[in-house]
């Protein structure tokens, strides 16, 4: 992890005295363990608040929606799918981002960190080795960091970056056993009534924070549905036609451009698994029309296009 | 999607009718008005109507 954040720092360090650049965004530590906020670098002196570690779960994309001028992001293998659907839906111009690839191993899921350790944490380390101390009340245990990955880093596919200027170290290794879409095939094979149960307690602790959509970065749009006063589309309670509407639309919005980043899910202070809805329509677009999101910025998204032996089972 | 999230997939229908096609029409919205008919009154995603409140005459 040392040898990225040294290498994470000189990049930056560079960009910026080469001054071709507006910022560098990346992420620093956080004021409490197993925490990393974004950060935009803007000078020389902050390049040491850079950092990185298996925390970096927000997807850095989001802040580069109409960004003006050139910036520079770290970025790891879905938040560079997710920077590319920017490119090809026009958020941002290739020409005005550089993007840092970082390989990744995959994110840690801090509430399964709190759940195993069980006390208040003050410390999590990672070893080179794939070791994690974790620290806290006068104790201190060893995990290994594969036990406690976020679900969707376990079924990622994607752990380097697809386009980037530069990487940060070597692409690492993907395992070619991993199925991708075994949580989704579970609900799947469950009956229709059991599937309406499985969502709507899926979604019972839901407080319509909103912090799902403001972590995604395709949810860009200036206003969003659930804010719109006219019409209400929908409404503010926590009645559960209301929180399933939002959830299912903010999952309709994402279809074809979701690259299960996990921000979603990682910034839920309810720990609701949210992906089990964008999860599902990842796989349609992958069954019916061979598409995945964020792959090269030169298709258009599956949402947008036609063909004539496009499946059409569903019409009459 | 909203089948897989436990609507009925009954309630959903999805056709492509020209503007010159009004006996597909007719057909396509009859089967859809039998289907839906069949399948009862839908349950899910409906709020529950606010119900009158006992002391409605003290306003």
């Amino acid at each position: 992890m040392q040898t990225y954040i040294d290498k994470i720092r000189e990049i930056a360090a560079r960009l910026i005295k080469d001054d071709t650049i507006e910022m560098v965004l990346g992420f620093q530590e956080g004021t409490i363990p197993m925490i990393s906020p974004p950060i935009s670098v803007r000078t020389a002196d902050d390049v040491e608040k850079l950092t990185w570690s298996s925390h970096c779960c927000i997807n850095l994309a989001n802040y580069l929606t109409d960004v003006k001028g050139k910036v520079a992001v770290f970025a790891k293998g879905c938040d560079c799918r997710s920077i590319v659907n920017h490119i090809a839906e026009g958020k941002v111009k290739r020409e005005d981002v550089v993007i840092i690839g970082v390989p990744c191993n995959g994110m840690m899921e801090r509430h399964t960190i709190n759940n195993v350790f069980g006390d208040e944490i003050e410390e999590v380390v990672e070893e080179d080795d794939g070791t994690v101390i974790v620290r806290g009340k006068g104790r201190e245990e060893k995990y290994r960091k594969s036990d406690l990955l976020r679900q969707s880093c376990r079924v990622c596919v994607h752990k380097n970056p697809v386009l980037y200027d530069e990487l940060v170290a070597d692409p690492v290794d993907v395992p070619e056993d991993i199925k991708r879409y075994e949580e989704v095939e579970k609900v799947e094979a469950l009956e229709i009534d059991d599937r309406w149960n499985f969502f709507a307690d899926l979604i019972s602790t839901c407080i319509r924070c909103y912090a799902c959509r403001d972590a995604c970065p395709t949810c860009y749009c200036p206003t969003c549905f659930v804010d719109e006063a006219q019409p209400q589309w929908v409404g503010k309670g926590d009645e559960e036609p209301d929180v399933m509407t939002f959830h299912i639309l903010r999952a309709f919005h994402t279809a074809g451009r979701c690259t299960d980043c996990g921000a979603c899910v990682s910034s839920c202070p309810m720990t609701i698994n949210m992906r089990a809805f964008t999860k599902k329509l990842e796989k349609d677009c992958l069954d019916l029309w061979d598409w995945e999101a964020g792959l090269t910025p030169d298709m258009r998204p599956a949402l947008e296009t036609y063909t004539p032996n496009d499946p059409e089972d569903n019409f009459k | 999607m909203l089948s897989h999230i436990g609507i009925d997939p009954e309630r959903l229908q999805f056709s492509w009718i020209s503007s010159a096609e009004s006996t597909k029409f007719i057909d396509v919205v009859t089967e859809v008005v039998e289907a839906v008919r069949k399948v009862g009154p839908n349950t899910r995603l409906v709020k529950n109507v606010i119900r009158e409140s006992k002391h409605a005459n003290i306003y």
